[in-house]
């Protein structure tokens, strides 16, 4: 974490955050504290409630108790403009959800045009831009399903990018990719992180975790478990939980 | 190479490579399979349908048949003035489309709409679906062609026949049509829903950009299905007594008690929904096609 976060309001911070599907009790008790540009990642069991975390962080879900504070204002506040929270949040899932009927490039205008009144020459542009840094210009006028898994991830990374938001959120994002691809994807990740986007990944990329985390927080049961530096935590849990959960993760070979 | 059909094209990569001599064999083996699948439908089609033909040709009213139903000479005769009716099938066609479009475009938006200020709007889209998708819609040509004018509404009693007809084959086409519309909407899986609110598409231009567009395209094939349909039901406005292609076929066949008018007329639907069919079958393969091909996207 940085030295810094004390002093200054964090840029989300999440305090006694509850959720449950039906009788099922998913987020228990969670508080999360993310200063900007610090990356955050959240590791934990299939189910453990990483995912349904970030949903609720930008209201795609609707949280049963607790705060979901993004710069100090409460954002699960049914007052507060759901669609505007968004446009400032990003968040990138595990399937891609690109739009399968759009192009790559109107994939990524669609919201810089509709939402932000952006005129198309200008998002194009942008989105070029975009597109040239991530190496995938020449993919602009594919379809999806042209893509491979790889390509189409970072398209979908490209698009929640294209509309400049202040925090951006990964859920499992190489999940349903190969090794190789793996790599392509979490390089995207790797390079964001050099230019100070404030970001909470969900992963099961170890290695990948202790490269890029300020902090990371296991959860299990509802709750984090364990948090700290990924040093502390993926090399020297404290946590009889933390310490089973990568013995497994070790043994998957995942480590 | 090693899937699909090799039909011994050399694709590239494949430089000095040359089959071997099983692959040879298996290859003489597959034409020759080939050959004879072909023959076996070749003769098979000729005894079936021939065997058919020949049937009705030898049957002892064959002659009697022939003069009265496909009578050529009088058929040529009767055919431009069968047509001339006929386009009136194909304008109210196309004129009911349009609205059918617009109409059940409305229904299903609003019957998938969550806006709380909709919600007596939604009520009227269901009860409106329930009734007229449960009417026939012989019955709805009479409601409207004879009930509308029996109102005495002022701008509406002199009403063409015509209109009224159309309006009933709307009303009850545009309640099928929207359900239809409302099932493609509800198949686009909510992902793409959740991927576009995340970015701040409102839940308007989500359904405008993202769900509308994707549910619409996977519901071609009914679509068209039903266009297919709804050409076979105009003629059904004669029964309001316009004159139309089928009716001015009966009146034909009135006067010389010969059903030739009738094939004609018959050909003539042929003529174009043969080709809608077959651009229905060809939109259902290509859209399986490409749900297969999406996976998880």
């Amino acid at each position: 974490m940085s030295a810094s976060s004390d002093a200054v309001q964090p840029l989300l911070e999440l305090r006694h955050v509850r959720k449950s599907f039906g009788n099922e009790l998913v987020l228990q008790d969670v508080s999360l504290v993310v200063p900007e540009h610090t990356v955050t990642v959240l590791i934990g069991a299939s189910g453990s409630g990483k995912s349904t975390l970030l949903r609720c962080i930008n209201q795609l879900e609707q949280i049963d108790d607790g705060l979901v504070l993004f710069d100090g204002v409460d954002i699960a506040d049914p007052r507060i403009d759901a669609d505007e929270t968004r446009q400032r949040i990003g968040i990138v899932f595990q399937a891609f959800n690109l739009f399968p009927h759009m192009t790559v490039l109107d994939n990524i205008t669609l919201a810089m045009r509709r939402v932000h009144g952006v005129r198309r020459a200008d998002a194009e542009a942008t989105a070029l831009e975009l597109l040239s840094r991530f190496s995938l210009a020449d993919k602009a006028g594919e379809h999806p399903d042209r893509l491979s898994g790889g390509q189409q991830q970072r398209v979908a990374i490209v698009r929640a990018l294209a509309v400049a938001p202040r925090l951006m959120l990964f859920d499992e994002i190489t999940s349903a990719l190969d090794p190789v691809l793996v790599n392509e994807v979490l390089a995207v990740v790797r390079d964001l992180r050099g230019d100070g986007m404030t970001m909470v990944i969900a992963t099961h990329e170890m290695g990948f975790a202790t490269q890029v985390a300020d902090e990371v927080c296991f959860l299990a049961g509802g709750v984090v478990v364990e948090r700290g530096t990924p040093d502390r935590v993926i090399h020297d849990p404290q946590d009889p939980l933390t310490r089973e959960f990568l013995r497994r993760v070790h043994e998957a070979g995942r480590l | 190479m090693t899937q699909g059909t090799n039909d011994g094209a050399t694709p590239p990569g494949s430089v000095g490579w040359t089959p071997s001599q099983h692959e040879l064999m298996r290859r003489r083996a597959r034409s020759s399979q080939a050959r004879r699948r072909i023959a076996v439908a070749a003769v098979s089609s000729v005894v079936v349908i021939g065997g058919l033909v020949a049937i009705v040709l030898t049957s002892s009213g064959w002659p009697v048949v022939q003069e009265t139903f496909f009578n050529w000479g009088y058929g040529v005769e009767v055919t431009p003035i069968i047509f001339e009716k006929f386009k009136i099938d194909l304008l109210l066609a196309a004129i009911a489309v349009v609205f059918i479009a617009v109409i059940s475009l409305v229904l299903a938006l609003l019957r998938t709409s969550r806006a709380p200020a909709l919600a007596p709007f939604r009520i009227l889209a269901a009860v409106y679906v329930d009734l007229f998708r449960g009417i026939p819609l012989l019955l709805v040509l009479y409601l409207i062609g004879f009930g509308v004018p029996a109102l005495g509404l002022a701008g509406v009693s002199g009403l063409d026949v015509e209109i009224l007809g159309t309006a009933a084959i709307v009303i009850t086409y545009s309640a099928y049509v929207a359900e239809v519309i409302r099932s493609g909407i509800l198949s686009v899986h909510p992902s793409q829903r959740a991927a576009a609110r995340s970015l701040g598409l409102s839940p308007a231009q989500t359904m405008r950009h993202v769900v509308l567009p994707q549910g619409l395209r996977r519901v071609i094939p009914p679509l068209l299905n039903d266009s297919v349909s709804l050409l076979k039901d105009v003629g059904l406005v004669s029964v309001l007594g316009v004159v139309e292609g089928i009716r001015q076929a009966e009146i034909l066949k009135a006067k010389s008690f010969n059903f030739t008018p009738f094939v004609v007329v018959a050909i003539m639907f042929l003529i174009v929904t043969i080709p809608l069919t077959r651009v229905t079958d060809r939109s259902l393969a290509r859209s399986i096609a490409r749900q297969n091909a999406q996976g998880v996207a």
